[in-house]
């Protein structure tokens, strides 16, 4: 610490620290406009000039590092007329017409023009005029209005890791441009428009919708991925009109994913449900709630009487609300059946039994911007967990040893130390070659399980011995499992082979929670096997059993109850979800949209998204987030903690009587329990033969693409505009493409189990082998089968 | 005509096209300075100290001495270190680096040889403007020549210490001579200048410790080391060591460059430069190149030509460009033209000089063609004011002190002008 005099009063500041940071510790506001806290010092806009005794000439406070005795004024005579020349500067050629202007009102020039601008101008000349320039489906521009702070440009730079803006041209002539005829693609693009002090870059969903004046400020909690942002959801005359994000470094930290951001424009879809129906001989009618439950009722009692309780199954998307998955599996076991799963895109469930608790990160978000080495085992890590990667890029800077297992090489825009990329059944062999190559480093002892899971591995791959001792050299270390580790048909295999590799390592073991409510769903039992929860014992199908994935027979499910689930979207085998589904006695779609729900449903019930509802959300760090409606539901909208309760009710079950979500909330933590004593990413043993496995024939990899994950997201439409949302292709190597007598750019015959698709084919060289690269959850797509194996391709 | 004493262009006869290649220069005592270095082990600090000794201050404009910034670099430093030569000369009016590097080349050469033997360097680069090319390739030529004879490479005339010198063209950018944003654009980034503090004698090229020197400075250091500090001191006058060479431009008979001693009285150099064109009289110079502030005829008459005489006057040696003008000239029309140069010459990286050097243009602009008003002189020097001192580099100030002196000296030929809407002269 330091001790400097700001204004007059004495105050204690770190050593090293700028003038502007300890003049905010203490209280003092020094404006600026380039500085931010998260990105690099530039010192260009010189609004924070301050006088400092001695100095012959005012200094930037964001620049200048405090001295220990320095005396500082922020406020005198120098320092004021300092500030004032520069903003007269910073407003010449900015076009002073705030009223048509879509930041105004939340706008730092117009905030500080306040303070330090003078009532009329001195500059008589002509004013610069800037082309705009079209950055995409998501950024507006009026470059006009740009001060050139650069923030846009550094946060390509720092955060995003792609530098897609930047400043060209000299002096006058200097904006912001991207390059030549480029939109901005990256998934954290709308951070720029936080950043932005000035309606420059403004977003382009919501301009000119509202005033900032206009909206409500109401807290929330991101539905999507794992991460569970914080979010300021701003709402007038009940509807949403834009998502910013509420700061909290322990997560987001201040920014969003364009998914975050953007998706809200799926909650004011015209393919909202929003009223009830049902399907009467074979035509459907809008009816009103009593009638569209009963109906539900009596038809889930038909499907009971008819069949048996063990027909009926519940798939819900790990989107919903904790309170929402705790009543559904509830109602479920009391009607008898333990058939309740949110897992649609797992393949591979021989670990469940062995499961010791809830799979989670492993360690809290923020560690992971100290880790040394990282091993990311599975994953469309950029697209998936964008501010993960993110946090990772800033660890990779600070010098983390970032490595990869995988079967697709996507750019992670930092500094990757060693990938391992290998076809998807090859996955698990690459693994027990580094858990192997960690046990030889270690000169750990080979206890019959571990020889059992490296017996088969050959000569060693100096990749994967390099991977190996990255992890033991470098603490702390983690290894995490992405989505395509998850939704993998040797998951069970990959999570026993990374549990053990952590522990020979001593990393520490997650998954990077694919949706926002993956811990939740295990904790109130919304799983067919596994519960932390007492309440929820009785055992049944799994979601892949319950759509007739199973060997055995005829074992599926002949009734449904569906909440938040598309399952041509949401499933792993789309192919045969919807067969499933369609062939079923009785089917109940809980849903906020309309979707293509009434060629496989029964009866439609109109459920809240998370904007219209009260719930919680578990992310995947453990940390268990409650939020309010922010707006109430749409139409003949009603909660869906609402309607399962009702529904049980109606069903004649017991121990339905919540009146408010909170209700629900105490009855799931009514021991008090911590959720931590839950949370456990350890396997019991089991036996699990890791084989050299060749496949011979073309197998697919299919990635849920980022804007393709979840409902509401399939519905803005603004994000479905990116390129990030552009229609899948099938992608292969040359080498492959070549064989197939295929050109890049033809269009091509995709077939797999029953269904055949046309695609354009396209070449990435970077893939493996044999593989071939096809999104699923589009339409184009959901006619093909798993999201992993035999697949072939056919030139047309 | 006097004869003067010289260290940068002693021997340089521009007619003969062989007189730059290192035979030539290796007869008039080239590369014996460095000889001497290495034959009698004469350690780096000796070298600064003889530096320092000799009052040399940098030509590049700042007037800075020269061993007090050798001093700088870090010692002992488990690393990379740099020089660099600033042969970025884009100052108008300013001509004397092209013409060292064009005629006399070998003298940088071996002048940076030193420099990076007293800094403990191993590597260096001469930044050479962009609008030079000729000069660019002979600089190239010259290089290789000194690299074949063993003056430049590994093992430098079998001693232990290694030295490579590799050249390097901008583009013309003016920005690209001011040290930072020189050394980002050696970084194959934009030329704009960086924040200091950290100075780049700490965080310099590639972030590495960085030395940078212009390249008249570099060249003085041969012969100083020939023959002391001493006595180039003593060339020059106290705190003004040796000779500088002045690139006189404007209404003079003879326009060129002039090698003389520090201290001599500017109207020497006028009388070496021919005189006053027509014999007309001299109604202002601008005594250090175009970024320093313009003095009238008479105070220039009583000035010598050093850093300490200049600024007394109250100008700035700066790079040692004088331009000469004669009472035919329009200063409105002389700020305009300058106006206009920094304000296309602004990198447009920080807020008052890009902004406000369009706008000082504007006002002079709008004045010369007869729309001036009444408040623009006061504006004028308001703007100029609001930029000085607050910007990131120099550039800001460059732009500033030129329009602040010419509305001080000439203010009634501008009020004039605004209002008659016409010349005065």
């Amino acid at each position: 610490m330091v001790n400097i005099e700001i204004d007059g009063k004495q105050v204690s500041v770190p050593k090293g620290c700028t003038i502007l940071d300890g003049a905010r510790e203490n209280g003092v506001y020094i404006p600026h406009f380039c500085y931010h806290k998260k990105l690099s010092i530039a010192a260009n806009c010189r609004m924070c000039l301050v006088q400092v005794e001695k100095a012959p000439k005012p200094l930037p406070a964001c620049a200048t590092p405090v001295m220990d005795g320095m005396k500082i004024y922020t406020n005198s005579e120098q320092a004021n007329t300092a500030q004032k020349g520069v903003m007269e500067f910073l407003l010449i050629n900015h076009p002073l017409d705030c009223p048509i202007c879509d930041q105004g009102g939340e706008c730092q020039l117009q905030d500080l023009a306040v303070g330090y601008g003078a009532s009329g101008s001195r500059y008589q000349e002509a004013k610069r005029v800037v082309e705009n320039k079209n950055l995409g489906p998501l950024i507006s521009t009026d470059m006009t209005r740009c001060i050139h702070c650069t923030r846009c440009v550094r946060f390509g730079q720092e955060i995003a890791g792609i530098m897609e803006l930047g400043m060209a041209g000299r002096g006058e002539h200097a904006e912001i441009l991207s390059f030549v005829g480029k939109t901005i693609d990256s998934e954290l693009s709308g951070n720029v428009i936080d950043l932005c002090p000035v309606g420059a870059l403004v977003s382009k969903p919501f301009r000119y919708s509202a005033r900032t004046w206009e909206l409500s400020r109401r807290k929330s909690i991101s539905p999507h991925c794992g991460l569970g942002s914080n979010l300021v959801v701003q709402v007038k005359q009940n509807q949403v009109m834009r998502v910013l994000p509420r700061d909290n470094e322990e997560i987001n930290e201040c920014w969003l994913s364009d998914k975050d951001r953007f998706a809200y424009e799926g909650l004011n879809s015209e393919d909202r449900l929003t009223q009830p129906m049902i399907k009467r001989d074979g035509h459907w009618v809008a009816c009103d709630w009593q009638q569209a439950l009963e109906f539900a009722a009596n038809g889930l009692n038909g499907a009971k009487q008819k069949y048996s309780a063990q027909a009926i199954g519940a798939l819900a998307s790990p989107h919903s609300t904790m309170e929402e998955l705790y009543l559904l599996q509830k109602l479920m076991r009391a009607i008898g059946s333990g058939n309740i799963d949110h897992r649609l895109r797992q393949s591979d469930f021989r670990a469940d039994t062995q499961l010791q608790g809830i799979p989670w990160l492993g360690t809290d978000i923020a560690d992971i911007s100290v880790l040394k080495s990282v091993l990311v085992i599975g994953s469309t890590l950029r697209k998936d967990h964008p501010l993960i990667a993110q946090r990772l890029r800033q660890a990779a800077k600070d010098g983390m040893q970032l490595n990869v297992v995988n079967p697709i090489d996507d750019d992670l825009l930092t500094n990757v130390a060693n990938k391992t990329i290998v076809a998807p059944h090859g996955l698990a062999m690459a693994l027990a070659e580094i858990l192997k190559a960690a046990i030889e480093i270690k000169g750990a002892e080979r206890t019959a399980e571990l020889n059992q899971m490296i017996e088969a591995v050959g000569v060693l791959n100096t990749t994967n011995i390099a991977i190996a001792s990255s992890l033991i050299d470098n603490e702390p270390s983690a290894i995490y499992l992405g989505n395509l580790a998850q939704h993998h048909p040797d998951y069970s295999s990959i999570h026993l082979l990374a549990g053990a590799i952590a522990q020979i390592t001593g990393a520490s073991f997650g998954f990077l929670g694919e949706a926002a409510n993956n811990v939740g769903a295990y904790l109130v039992g919304a799983t067919p096997t596994f519960s932390a929860l007492s309440t929820s014992q009785l055992s049944g199908l799994n979601a892949a059993q319950m759509l007739g994935a199973s060997d055995q027979g005829n074992e599926k499910c002949q009734a449904f109850i569906l909440m938040n689930v598309e399952p041509e979207y949401d499933a792993y085998n789309s192919q045969q979800a919807l067969k499933t589904i369609k062939s079923a006695e009785f089917v109940v779609s809980m849903s906020a949209y309309k979707g293509n729900a009434t060629d496989y449903t029964d009866v439609l019930l109109p459920i809240a998204p998370f904007t219209e509802t009260s719930g919680t959300y578990i992310n995947t760090e453990g940390r268990v987030q409650s939020f309010n409606g922010v707006a109430t539901p749409m139409g003949e909208t009603r909660p869906a903690w609402k309607v399962i309760r009702v529904l049980a009710n109606m069903l004649k079950l017991e121990g339905f009587d919540h009146d408010t979500p909170e209700q629900v909330r105490a009855e799931i933590f009514k021991d008090g329990s911590d959720i931590g004593n839950h949370l456990n990413n350890d396997l019991k043993s089991f036996d699990i033969q890791i084989n050299e496995n060749h496949a011979e024939s073309i197998q697919r990899i299919g990635e849920v693409p980022i804007y393709r994950a979840d409902p509401i997201v399939r519905r803005a439409e603004s994000l479905q505009m990116t390129h990030d949302a552009a229609a899948p292709r099938a992608w292969m190597s040359s080498e492959l493409l070549q064989r197939l007598d295929i050109n890049a750019g033809d269009n091509v015959s995709v077939k797999q189990g029953d269904g055949t698709v046309q695609l354009e084919a396209a070449c990435d060289e970077k893939l493996p082998a044999n593989s071939v690269r096809i999104a699923c959850a589009h339409p184009n797509t959901i006619a093909l089968g798993a999201m992993f194996g035999e697949i072939s391709v056919e030139k047309l | 005509m006097k004869e003067y004493p010289l260290t940068l262009l002693n021997g340089v006869d521009s007619s003969n096209p062989d007189n730059w290649r290192l035979r030539s220069y290796e007869a008039r005592e080239g590369y014996a300075a460095l000889k001497k270095i290495l034959s009698k082990r004469i350690t780096p600090e000796e070298i600064i100290e003889e530096v320092k000794k000799s009052a040399l201050r940098g030509r590049g404009g700042a007037g800075f001495p020269t061993g007090l910034k050798w001093s700088f670099m870090p010692k002992n430093y488990d690393g990379d270190k740099y020089i660099v030569c600033n042969s970025d000369e884009g100052e108008p009016g300013t001509f004397k680096d092209r013409d060292i590097m064009h005629f006399n080349p070998h003298l940088l050469i071996e002048g940076m040889i030193i420099a990076a033997y007293a800094m403990g360097v191993k590597a260096g680069y001469n930044y050479i403007h962009g609008e030079i090319w000729a000069t660019y390739e002979r600089m190239e030529e010259a290089v290789d020549e000194a690299r074949a004879a063993g003056y430049l490479g590994d093992n430098i005339l079998g001693s232990s210490f290694s030295f490579n010198l590799y050249n390097h063209h901008g583009y013309g950018a003016y920005i690209c001579g001011e040290e930072t944003a020189l050394l980002e654009s050696i970084e194959g980034k934009k030329g704009q200048p960086r924040f200091k503090p950290p100075f780049p004698a700490n965080y310099g090229l590639y972030g590495k410790p960085t030395t940078i020197n212009n390249t008249e400075t570099f060249a003085s250091v041969p012969w100083l080391i020939r023959n002391g500090g001493e006595a180039y001191l003593n060339l020059g006058k106290p705190n003004n060591g040796g000779t500088k060479i002045f690139s006189v431009s404007g209404h003079v008979n003879k326009p060129g460059n002039y090698e003389i001693p520090m201290g001599t009285p500017f109207a020497e150099l006028l009388e070496l430069a021919g005189g006053m064109r027509g014999g007309r009289k001299l109604k202002g110079c601008i005594p250090g190149g175009s970024s320093m502030p313009v003095l009238p005829g008479d105070i220039m008459m009583e000035a010598d030509m050093d850093y300490d005489s200049i600024a007394k006057a109250g100008s700035m040696l700066g790079s040692g460009a004088v331009i000469i003008m004669d009472d035919t000239t329009c200063m409105v029309r002389a700020l305009e033209r300058l106006a206009y140069f920094y304000f296309e010459e602004s990198c447009g990286q920080c807020t008052p000089c890009r902004e406000g050097t369009g706008w000082l243009y504007r006002i002079v602009n709008r004045i010369e063609h007869g729309k001036g008003r009444p408040e623009d002189l006061d504006l004028l020097d308001n703007i100029a004011d609001n930029i000085q001192g607050r910007t990131i580099c120099a550039l800001g100030d460059a732009a500033a002190m030129p329009v602040r002196a010419m509305i001080q000296h000439f203010r009634d030929e501008f009020t004039y002008h605004i209002e008659h809407k016409k010349c005065m002269v």
